[in-house]
Parts: structure tokens; sequence; C-alpha cells
């Protein structure tokens, strides 16, 4: 496996101010860009535990959770600061990790996939239930602010767009650095075999515990970015179809680098948005051929195109 | 209380219609350890195909309880044509790859299935008002029920009892039980695993189908039916253990009587009630309240 | 600048093409140019059947005559002050994320000139703010959430359709009025913000009305619950005598096709508050007795008026059947526009008004309406108020179903004033 950071993480530089530039040319496609990336760091979380061998039908269980905290905070104490609401929304979702994480990490395969996706369910029922947080309608989110200055309104998409991608940036090149330490490395061991992990002397239950927190927290920033540009959150975040909307685009990109997620989110959302306006009858037709048509030949994802290579670098 | 018969009679009749609606799924993890995410939409698929044939055979005014007969076949016909199709032209070439790869491969097809439905049949609902009134009521406690809902109760212990007996006594069955057991020995032994897979996957369809079919009469059929139902057959089949018939059965009655007395005495509880219930058993019995240990093999 | 090279090209084909076309075609009857208006709806999922196709076969008919000068008066002119109209219909499924990009694509990408549309609240909530944002005309015609005006102002956006508080308000009233005996009562809902927000003005209203009244646990299946036998179940082993419930569509149908045989609607009185459209295809199930409401005196209650006579035809003769509620609150929405935008251009010395001259004019107007009258006279003159009314089934001898024991509300007996909040001013009493 290369691991070469600075070359790395120098492209990954390129790539945010390519993004900055082209968001500066095509105003029109910025909130659209701002909700894939948002949506993509979900799927970097997503992409963590696929290395590790472990499928999660349930991630918009953190992404809900990241944006119901940054919408109470706005709604219940008048805090507009999105750096604070995405600390909070973070936070939030790191404790129900934390605490989940202690029954998830014990499971594999369909189990674990089953459990994230039924978790994901319970929190959706809460909150129809719930009738202060609004059920079904949800509630819309006030323009956010940083260090007093507006990021939305007058101010248009901008700000917040560059916000998700200084965000994803920062999360491609966290997730790349970390890939490279001890616990980075451990995932594909794990995802290889789990026993031999263990006779090595390295604990798989705490290595998938702090992968899924880690995981959960990504999901959960990519649900605070999503609640900021939509201006709006509601309890679909957490039904299982969105969980399954990570998914496939975790399939569609691949797992072989980190900007994979990012890009795989954006054609996404793009053809998306494309094939709902030209075919509005066939557009999931179009997106389960497409999927079949990737798992059958492209089993390394999109990113393989890119890659050239069977074997995943970081 | 004086809840409890209606309790016990809504949480049976629920049951009923759950081991229905779940028993297929159950089916095809346990032969072919695919978890079938189109499960839904073949359901849906069931009960447009029944809505229509016995509609137009209804409107034309003939027997009205010709109408469950045109139900069944409808069903059935839908499931033996979409279930061979998928499985020859898709699942056949997916077979050495992980549970994981497979489930997400079925819910490709639900994606496309949504779509085809919405194609051949509109985004109009279709409804039958007969049949389900047609065969009467009966009275238990003071509470009116109507004689399809026994019916479908009926119904489903004779697809469990026929199912098991099927599998215990008959020839293919005890071939069947030994694909479950162990594929690449079966194969060695000579048997044709992949006509099995073919058996059961129109086998697992079929039944989808046809439980869509004998619900179409109670609802409204319109789009969304199929996805509302995906995850209740899940919950069922994994609090039941996947794979296991018996298993389909209790899974169903514990959903069903802890919805009824949900519904009666707590009904904050009902909607996530289900999905409790599926983590708890997930948390404690991971493989289901039947499933026997599984043999790691390293 | 804020022309991305798709726009520039964009606007380039259509100059060509429109100079083309202009040649070869000669002018049209009307030759300004035309108007173009977003048309947002539900096309699939299981609220297209009973709000999004019959809404955009509405739409498209009351174009067709609008565009052909057919409509009576004071509509009479052709188009929107003599310039033809145009619809882009957009699909309202998919979540409350994917309708803002839509909404974005709409404004941004196609430039419409106005967007008319939403049924669901959540998307109401969630497209007010980004009207605003974006500074487009937007005309609600369906949602039934208070909370729209209730806990926003805005300028760009107006809502053509009552809120939900009127339906259940009047369901309560139609009861205390028809003097019927209420010892105990209950609910069967959906369990989202329509059926809670629905419930929870009919508790507090019978509160008010009859409150020595008794409540049976109220029940709330899932949305597109399968099985309702359990909640039918509770609610005939109770001593409710009457019955409330807001479902709509498929879970209104499973509902009557679960409920008839087992004596629901017989052996206690029902309240579908926005029941109308299924009694086209279910009414010869539903029992006498049970209670029908429609959101607005439409259907069945339309006043006999020309309006109202035009639009019923214009749609019947285009798709055989009878027009339902929503299909008048679309046409109203389309109608409130135009005569907005032409009180605009007549101030404008018949010129084309601007965007704020035609809000300017919208704002507490008072407009003839599919049925009835609609006056703009909430949220600061952006969310509109109108009469209702309920009826009792009865089916005549040859088994059609008729309305009995039809009664009117006037807009002021349910409609919370400005200012007030809906489970507030029913909790005061009604205190207009």
């Amino acid at each position: 496996m290369r691991y070469r950071p600075y070359q790395a993480l120098g492209l990954f530089t390129v790539v945010l101010f390519a993004l900055v530039g082209t968001g500066l040319l095509l105003p029109a496609w910025q909130f659209l860009t701002t909700v894939a990336l948002a949506k993509g760091m979900a799927v970097l979380g997503l992409m963590l535990l696929l290395r590790t061998g472990l499928v999660s039908f349930g991630q918009g269980l953190f992404y809900c959770l990241g944006g119901y905290a940054a919408g109470s905070l706005g709604q219940f104490w008048g805090i507009t600061d999105a750096l604070v609401l995405l600390v909070f929304g973070v936070a939030v979702a790191v404790l129900v990790a934390a605490i989940l994480g202690l029954l998830m990490a014990r499971y594999r395969d369909i189990f674990f996939a089953m459990l994230s996706l039924a978790f994901s369910m319970v929190l959706y029922g809460l909150l129809v239930k719930s009738q202060m947080l609004g059920s079904t309608d949800g509630f819309n989110l006030a323009t956010p602010t940083l260090l007093g200055f507006s990021m939305g309104g007058d101010a248009g998409s901008f700000p917040l767009y560059v916000m998700a991608c200084v965000l994803a940036w920062l999360a491609a090149c966290g997730l790349y650095l970390y890939m490279d330490t001890p616990l980075g490395r451990l995932s594909h061991a794990i995802r290889d075999n789990e026993i031999r992990v263990e006779y090595m002397g390295a604990s798989v239950y705490r290595a998938i515990y702090i992968k899924y927190i880690i995981a959960a927290a990504l999901t959960g920033a990519g649900g605070v970015v999503a609640a900021l540009a939509v201006g709006h959150i509601d309890p679909e975040m957490s039904y299982w179809v969105t969980s399954g909307e990570f998914v496939f685009v975790a399939i569609l990109a691949g797992t072989g680098s980190v900007l994979a997620p990012f890009l795989g989110s954006i054609i996404f959302e793009v053809a998306r948005s494309l094939a709902t306006q030209y075919s509005p009858d066939t557009w999931q037709m179009i997106l389960g051929v497409v999927m079949l048509v990737i798992i059958l030949f492209l089993p390394g994802g999109l990113w393989s195109v890119f890659a050239h290579r069977r074997r995943e670098p970081s | 209380m004086s809840h409890l018969p209606a309790v016990l009679a809504d949480g049976v009749f629920y049951a009923s219609w759950l081991f229905l609606i779940a028993v297929g799924l159950t089916l095809i993890y346990g032969v072919m350890r695919i978890l079938n995410l189109a499960h839904g939409s073949f359901y849906a698929l069931g009960a447009y195909a029944a809505a229509s044939a016995a509609g137009a055979w209804l409107a034309q005014g003939y027997a009205p309880f010709g109408s469950y007969a045109v139900l069944i076949v409808a069903a059935v016909v839908a499931g033996c044509v979409v279930g061979p199709l998928i499985e020859r032209f898709l699942l056949r070439y997916m077979y050495g790859k992980d549970e994981i790869t497979l489930l997400l491969v079925t819910y490709a097809v639900l994606l496309i299935m949504e779509d085809a439905i919405k194609l051949l049949w509109g985004v109009d609902s279709y409804f039958l008002a007969e049949p389900y009134g047609l065969l009467g009521i009966f009275e238990v406690g003071n509470l009116i029920y109507p004689v399809y809902d026994l019916a479908l109760f009926g119904v489903a212990v004779v697809a469990g009892i026929g199912l098991t007996w099927f599998l215990q006594y008959t020839r293919t069955g005890k071939l069947l039980r030994v694909v479950i057991h162990d594929r690449e020995i079966s194969a060695a032994m000579g048997i044709n695993v992949s006509r099995f897979y073919l058996l059961t996957f129109t086998a697992g369809t079929v039944l989808a189908t046809v439980g869509g079919a004998l619900t179409a009469p109670m609802i409204s059929v319109a789009p969304g039916i199929g996805i509302e139902v995906i995850v209740l057959a899940f919950a069922v089949v994994v609090i039941g253990g996947l794979g296991s018939l018996p298993g389909a059965a209790l899974g169903a009655l514990i959903v069903g009587l802890a919805r009824a007395s949900a519904v009666h005495y707590f009904p904050a509880a009902e909607l996530f009630s289900v999905y409790l219930v599926m983590a708890l058993v997930l948390i404690f019995r991971p493989r289901g309240l039947f499933a026997g240990a599984e043999v790691r093999k390293i | 600048m804020r022309f991305s090279i798709r726009q520039v090209a964009r606007a380039a084909a259509l100059g060509v093409s429109a100079g083309v076309l202009s040649l070869g075609l000669g002018t049209s009857a009307m030759g300004a140019d035309p108007i173009r208006i977003g048309v947002v709806t539900f096309l699939s999922g299981p609220a297209a059947g009973t709000f999004g196709v019959p809404v955009r076969d509405a739409a498209n008919a009351v174009l067709e005559e609008i565009n052909a000068g057919k409509v009576p008066a004071p509509y009479a002119t052709a188009g929107f002050g003599g310039a033809p109209i145009e619809f882009t219909f957009v699909d309202e499924a998919g979540g409350t994320t994917k309708q803002v990009t839509e909404f974005r694509n709409l404004v941004e990408q196609k430039g419409v000139d106005a967007v008319i549309g939403y049924v669901s609240s959540g998307d109401c909530l969630s497209i007010a703010p980004v009207a605003e944002e974006l500074k487009k005309l937007t005309v609600m015609f369906d949602c039934g959430s208070p909370q729209v005006f209730e806990e926003g102002e805005y300028k760009y956006v107006f809502r053509t359709g009552a809120t939900g508080t009127m339906d259940s308000v009047a369901a309560a009233m139609y009861l205390d009025r028809r003097g019927v005996e209420v010892n105990m009562y209950t609910g069967i809902n959906q369990n989202y913000a329509w059926g809670h927000d629905s419930w929870n003005d009919f508790k507090a209203s019978m509160d008010q009305l009859y409150p020595d009244a008794e409540l049976a646990t109220p029940q709330f299946p899932k949305f597109l619950a399968p099985q309702m036998g359990s909640e039918i179940s509770a609610i005939m082993s109770s001593n409710a005598e009457v019955v409330h419930s807001s479902n709509w569509g498929g879970d209104a149908d499973t509902l009557i096709l679960q409920g008839v045989p087992r004596g629901l609607f017989s052996k206690k009185r029902v309240i579908l508050t926005v029941g109308e459209p299924n009694l086209a295809k279910l009414g010869k199930q539903i029992p006498d007795g049970t209670i029908i409401g429609a959101r607005g005196t439409f259907g069945y209650f339309a006043p006999d008026t020309e309006l109202s006579r035009w639009f019923k035809e214009a749609y019947e003769s285009r798709h055989k059947i009878q027009p339902t509620y929503p299909t008048y609150k679309m046409a109203n929405a389309i109608l409130g526009l135009k005569a907005a935008w032409e009180k605009a251009q007549e101030a404008n010395g018949g010129k084309r008004p601007s965007q704020d001259q035609i809000i300017e004019a919208f704002e507490h107007a008072t407009f003839e309406g599919t049925g009835g009258e609609v006056r703009m006279a909430l949220g600061k003159g952006h969310q509109a108020m109108y009469d209702t009314a309920y009826g009792t089934v009865k089916h005549a001898e040859d088994g059609s179903v008729q309305m009995a024991d039809v009664e009117h509300f006037a807009a002021d007996e349910v409609t919370p004033p400005e200012g007030i909040k809906s489970l507030d001013w029913i909790n005061s009493g009604f205190k207009n």
C-alpha cells in the first residue's frame, strides 16, 4: 500500500481550490454541491466501516441526530453560529455512537446491518411521535452565522458552500492520515480475517468500536451541514431509505480513495436531479440498473475507473 | 380486562397476515442466504395483479366467490413469471458473492420493480370492495370481525403446516434441507443445486405475491405499499430466526400480539414497538429465537 | 456575473428558436411573451392518485381555458392580461431536500415567473424561506399546516388554500349544530403531523363545545398502514359514539374497506374531515350517516355560481370524472394569481407588471374562486380564508351518493383571526 501523505494532501488541497473556484463560476450549482458534499461526508463514514468489512444500513441515525441537534440548538436556544452548531451536532452523534457502539461492535455482516437499521428506525419512530419537534413536518433552521457574518439569506449560498468544501477537505485529509496509523491499517486486516488479528494481539472489538464512533462523527457533521444548507430538518433523515441512499453512493463510488465518496455523491446528486427532470417516471429504475451494472462489472465502484488498481490504496 | 379477547383476536389475525408476508422471505434466506429486499415489491406486484384481475372479474359481473380464485391465480402467475426471470437472469451471476453484495443486488431490484409497477399500473389506487365482506361476519365478545380474517388465519396455518410437511416428509423437501445445510456437499453428491435455487426463489416470490393478493381486498393498492411492508417482514423474520419456518410463525405471533397490546393498552408505543422488539432480539439472541448455533468456518 | 455558461447557451438557443418560430408560424393569437409558471405536485408515490394527478389534470384544463379566454368574468381576459401562460410540472415526491433542490432549479435554471404548488406541509415549511431567499413569487395551494404564517412572515409567499384548522373545528361545530348527542368520542388519524394536528384541533374544539363529553383513547395507525384491524377493534370496543378521522387517500380507503364490514360506520358516527375525494370510488360502500368534509365549499358543497359551473364542466369534459377538492384549490391558486396579475397590470398602465407590483396587488385581495369568495385576509394579506361546509352521506334510491343535512360555516366562525395561533384561539372559545 503506497502511502504518500504530502502528495495526497497536496492533491486534496488542489481539489479544494478547484471546487471553490467552480462554485464561483457556476453559482446555480452551489446548493446542490453543498448538499452532495454533506452527504459525501456521511458516505465517507460509511466507507470507513466498509473498509472494515461492515455495512451499516443505519447511518441515517447519526445524519438525523446531527441535523436535529443543530436545529434544536437554534430553535430552542437561539444559537446560530455555524461552528457551534457543527461541534454540538458532532458531539451528540459521538455520544450516541459511544453508547450504541458498545453493542454494535459485537456484530458482523447481516446482523450489524439489521441492528443499525433497527436503531435508525427507532429514532424515526420517536421523532414522528414527537409533536414538539414537529413530527413529520420537522422544523426550519434559522440562517446560520459565522463569527457574526450571515451564512445565508442575502449572503447567498456561497459561504455555506465554502464551509462544506473546507469540512470535506478536513475530513478527507483526516481520514487519509488516519488510515496510515496502526488502528487505521487494522481495518483491512479485520476485513480479511478477524481471528488472525486477535492472534496478533490487537483487539478487534476496540478497533471496530472506535471506527464506529468516527463514522458517526463524520455522518453527524454531514447531517449538520445538510440541515444548514436545506434550512429544514425532518424525520425522513433517519428513515431506512436515506441510509440506503448512502449505501448506494458508497457502492457507486467504491472504497478506493477518500475522495471517492465525495465524487460519487456529487455525481449521484447531479444524475438524480437530471433524471427526475427528464425522466421522472423511470429514474428509480435507472438508479437500480446502474447499481447492478456497477456491482457486476465494476465492483470497485467508479473510482476503480480512475485508479486502475485492484487493491486499495488509502 | 374486557379488551383481552379483542387483543387476542387482533393479535392472531395480524400475525397470520404477517406470517404470510414473511414466510417467503425467510425461506429464500434459509436456502439461498439472500436477504431479499425486493420482497416488498413482490408483495406489491401480487397486490396490483390481484386487484386488476379480480377487479376486472367483478366488473364483468361474474360470480363474486370466483374472485378469490382469481386473486390467487393472478398472484401465482405474476410470481411464476417474475421470480424465475430474476433468478435466472440476475441472481445466478451473483451466487459467489457475499451476503451484503447480494443484499444490495436485491435493493437494486427493488428500485427497478417500483418503477416497473408504476409504469404498468400508473399512480392511481386500486381497490376491491366486495371480497373482504363477502364471506360474512362473526363475533368475538361483542366485536364484529369479517370471516375473511378467519379465513386468512386458516390460510396461514395451512401454509405453515404445508411447508413444514413438505420440508420434512417429501423427497424434494428433504433434498432442499440438504442444500440448506451445505451447498457444496450437496452439489458434490449430485444434487442439482441450481435447480433448487430456482425452485426456492420462485416459491418465495409466489408466497410474497400471494401475500399481497390476499391483502388487496383490505387496502387501497397504491404506490408505496411495498416499501412500508419490507421492514415489517424483516422484523418478523429476524425475531424468529432467519431461515427458520417455525421461527417466522413465532416471530409473527410475537409482533402481532405486541402490536395489538400496544394499540389497546399503550398506543404511544405502537410505531416503534416493532423495531424495539427487533433490536432487543438482535441484542440478546442475534440468530433469532429459533435458529441453532452456527458453526464457524475458519 | 450570475450567468453560467449553461444559461448563456440556453438563452442563445431560445433566442434563435424564438426567431425561427415567429418567422415560420406567424404571430399567435396573443403576441406577448408567455408567462412561465412552475407547478409542483405529487406525480408519484401514495399521494399521486388523490392529489397529484387530478391536480395536474385540473391545472392543464384551466390553462387551456385561460389561454383561450373562455373563463367567465371577471377572468375573461385571455392568458394573464393577454400573455399566455405555460406550466412546467415538477414531482413533489422525494422529501424536503429534493424539493428545495427542485425549487431552486425552477427559479435559477428554468427562470420561472412564479411557482404554484405544494400539498405536503413539510414541503411548504421548507420551501417558504427559500422562496424568500430567492425572491420568487410562490403560491401554495393545499398544504394545511397553520405554522407557515403563524410562525413566519413572508413577502413572496402566498397561500390560497385555507389551513387545516378550520376542517376539524367545523367538524366539531357541525355536531353541535345538528344537535348530535356526544357522551364519548374518539379518533383514528394517521400517525404523522397532519393526523396529530387535525386530532388536536378536533379535541380542543370538542372541549369547548362538548365540555362534558369523555374521550376514548385515540388511535394513530401509521401512515399507509395495511392493517388497521387492532385500531378498529379498540374503537369498536369503546363506548365512543363519534369517531373523528382526517385520513386521506389510501388510508381513508383502508379505513372504509376494513371498517365497513365490521360495523364501524354504521354503529358509530364517523367524520371524514377530508373524505370528499374518496366518495367517487367508495361512495357506495360508505353507509348513510357518515359525515364528510371537503376542506371548503368545494365539490358537493360548491355554490352554484357561473365560475363553479365552468370549472366543473371544464374538468369533467376532459377527464370524465367529477373534480374533487384538491382540483378546486389548484384552480383557485391559478385564478388568484391571474386576478392579482391583471390588477397590477391595470395599475401599471396596461404594461406587464413587475413582481413587486403583483405582490402588492395580491396582498389583502379578495377574489372569486371556484368554491366561492376567497379573502387573503390573514398572514398580513398572504394567507387565504373562506367558508366551509359539512354534510352527511345519504344514498339516493339509485344508490348514488348525495349530501344531506349540509351546514355552512362562515370563514370567521372557523378560522383564527390574524396574529393568534390556532390552538390558542380554539381554547379561548373561538373568540374573534
